[in-house]
């Protein structure tokens, strides 16, 4: 019991410390210099110490320090309760969907069964879903109790398209739950240890369907109409200044992280490397012993995992700088009237051929 | 149920996390308040229209829509994860299910409900 | 456990039925759903649970928020000022009448006071999809029809802002 709980705290420690204080911070710097080399210019390259630039990394640094001591500010004819809670309440389910994403197999040392995931649920996948579904209230009250025209302008688009894309992002992964036939993200992850049985190969269309959904619910470009600048100034969260501002930022990184961890987990093989089993892992491993080999598959794993989320982050930054930004009445266009019914007819050709 | 013990450490760190966040923005930050400042953003001017008009019926059509089909969505999960063993009773059943919901969403598009011009 | 998420969720529906403000009011409401959620868990229904706020918190309430600022109701008395008094008197009567009746059925019955050891599976995905899809096939098919009619009832609601 304990030692179960000393797991658990350890997991989430490792989690949190990898989102919150690594992905969190140099997502920020990676879409700032990403965006510079995609664009031919030299990028965040200013903040230093004693000369040292490393690249543009101490940014994130600098940011923060400068985000702290600036003013807090709540505008005349604001609501002041939910101007303050519109911030938590977006980052918070963003911090704690994660918790349900395997971030590695099942493992055995010294007579203790290691589960890499913060929670192993039932429901899994329902879970992210269920706390994704939760954020719209930050946008929501966040536009709404700012009292300016923009912010609001911004959470009425945002939630309308939050709302479109959201359905026909259940009903994408519905095709995945029906060929492994689980909602457990565990399960899931380790029916794919053959590589011609990974999700992409399974169900190309429900990959395809679920990133474009995926984005549009992250709000990023090219569905980023809730936050166009050149429209409304900076949508919902116009009115805020300070680590409140960020917190909105903060809360799209570790979205991005999520969303790349859900589709590594279903679709891109888990923490699997093409070709190779966990079987020949261990053998190749053997030289350090049962336990030691078991350690040194466990980090191959979890190496191979992040490998692939930031290789998925990348393809998302990659789109944001590519691509221009959609109409409103062409975004809910895709949303309902072809992602929707792509994703019945998915499910539809799913069914038939799993029954032939 | 005791592998909801770590969701709620989870929720317990991360609400905390984004309360602490809140706070130090709130105790660090300057405060200095004049008139000029507290108007709502728009570059300069002072707003016309109050922010607390009503808006486009299609929100609500949308929001509408939304709650249909996230519930049509929750009947195909569990459909899902026991697909193969339901078989084509269980296909047909729920083929009969999503084209009663088919027929809604081509009316629905044929009425114009979809439309955003 | 149960006390804390019980607690929570009556505090929150207190809130929901006193406060003025309907934004406020809708808010607290999906703290009642949250708090519901969490108890049941603790009951071992998982997937209700989920499906809990991903239907009712998630999506419901979005509704009612959309409804509350697309007419933006201001902080008004209701049309029924008049009658206060009356209406406050038959509210407590009627609540009251609901309450006894309850707790006369709950104490009524012989409902074991806590399950030992639930069943294995229970509520689980797979063990409600079962249920679903085999003994409560025809509610099931009913709720697709019951799901077309609110997708009419909705556009013929909204058809005249349309044109």
């Amino acid at each position: 019991m304990i030692a179960d709980l000393i797991e658990a705290v350890a997991k989430i420690l490792f989690i949190f410390g990898v989102n919150m204080g690594f992905f969190a911070p140099v997502l920020g710097w990676v879409e700032r210099k990403q965006s510079a080399v995609m664009q031919d210019r030299v990028g965040a390259n200013r903040a230093d110490i004693f000369g040292f630039t490393l690249i543009g990394l101490l940014h994130p640094v600098a940011d923060t320090i400068k985000l702290l001591t600036k003013e807090d500010f709540i505008p005349a004819g604001a609501n002041k309760l939910f101007h303050t809670l519109a911030p938590f309440i977006t980052l918070t389910p963003a911090l704690i969907a994660f918790s349900v994403i395997p971030f590695g197999g099942q493992y055995e040392i010294y007579g203790h069964t290691i589960n890499l995931v913060i929670a192993d649920l039932d429901v899994g996948i329902l879970f992210i879903f269920a706390f994704a579904s939760l954020s719209i209230y930050g946008v929501v009250l966040g536009g709404w109790s700012s009292n300016n025209n923009w912010s609001f302008l911004g959470a009425m688009r945002a939630s309308a398209q939050m709302l479109s894309y959201e359905v026909a992002m259940g009903l994408a992964i519905i095709g995945v739950i029906m060929v492994y036939g689980s909602l457990r993200l565990t399960d899931i992850g380790a029916m794919q240890e053959n590589f011609f049985k990974w999700g992409i190969f399974l169900q190309p269309i429900g990959f395809i369907l679920f990133i474009a959904c995926a984005t549009a619910e992250n709000k990023r470009i090219p569905f980023d109409i809730p936050e166009a600048e050149t429209e409304i100034v900076a949508g919902y969260f116009t009115e805020y200044s300070s680590m409140k501002f960020i917190m909105f930022w903060m809360a799209e990184f570790l979205e991005m992280i999520t969303i790349a961890g859900i589709i590594t987990t279903l679709f891109l093989g888990a923490w699997h490397i093409p070709f190779i089993s966990s079987k020949m892992l261990l053998s190749l491993f053997s030289f350090a012993g049962a336990n030691g080999a078991t350690i040194l598959v466990m980090l191959t794993n979890i190496a191979t995992f992040f490998t692939k989320i930031i290789f998925m982050i990348w393809f998302q930054m990659t789109i944001r700088w590519t691509l221009p930004r959609f109409r409103y009445d062409q975004m809910m266009k895709l949303g309902w009237k072809i992602l929707l019914p792509l994703s019945l007819i998915n499910i539809f050709i799913t069914g038939l051929v799993l029954l032939l | 149920m005791s592998e909801y013990i770590p969701v709620l450490i989870m929720l317990i760190i991360g609400a905390g996390t984004s309360a602490l966040i809140l706070v130090a923005t709130t105790i660090i930050g300057p405060k200095k308040s004049f008139a000029d400042k507290m108007e709502p953003f728009e570059c300069g001017e002072s707003p016309i229209v109050s922010p607390k008009l009503r808006f486009s019926v299609k929100f609500y059509l949308v929001a509408l829509f939304f709650v249909i089909f996230d519930i049509e969505a929750v009947f195909l999960y569990p459909w899902a994860v026991l697909f193969k063993s339901l078989g084509l009773f269980g296909f047909v059943e729920m083929m009969i299910f999503l084209a009663l919901l088919g027929v809604g969403l081509i009316y629905i598009w044929k009425k114009g409900a979809l439309e955003w011009e | 456990m149960f006390y804390i998420l019980g607690a929570g969720a009556v505090l929150s529906a207190l809130s929901m039925v006193t406060n003025k403000r309907p934004v406020s009011a809708a808010m607290s409401l999906i703290v009642t759903m949250f708090c519901l959620a969490g108890l049941y868990v603790l009951l071992d229904a998982h997937l209700i649970a989920a499906l809990q706020i991903i239907i009712y918190a998630g999506a419901i309430m979005v509704l009612f928020l959309f409804v509350i600022m697309l007419l933006n109701i201001q902080e008004k008395e209701g049309r029924l000022a008049g009658h206060k008094i009356f209406l406050q008197f038959s509210g407590i009567v009627i609540v009251g009448y609901i309450f006894i009746k309850v707790v006369k059925l709950i104490g009524g019955s012989n409902l074991p006071a806590r399950m030992e050891g639930s069943i294995k599976g229970f509520g689980t995905t797979s063990a409600v999809g079962e249920m679903l899809f085999t003994d409560f096939l025809l509610p099931f098919e009913i709720a697709s029809v019951l799901l077309l009619a609110a997708m009419v009832g909705a556009v013929i609601l909204a058809k005249a802002k349309i044109d």
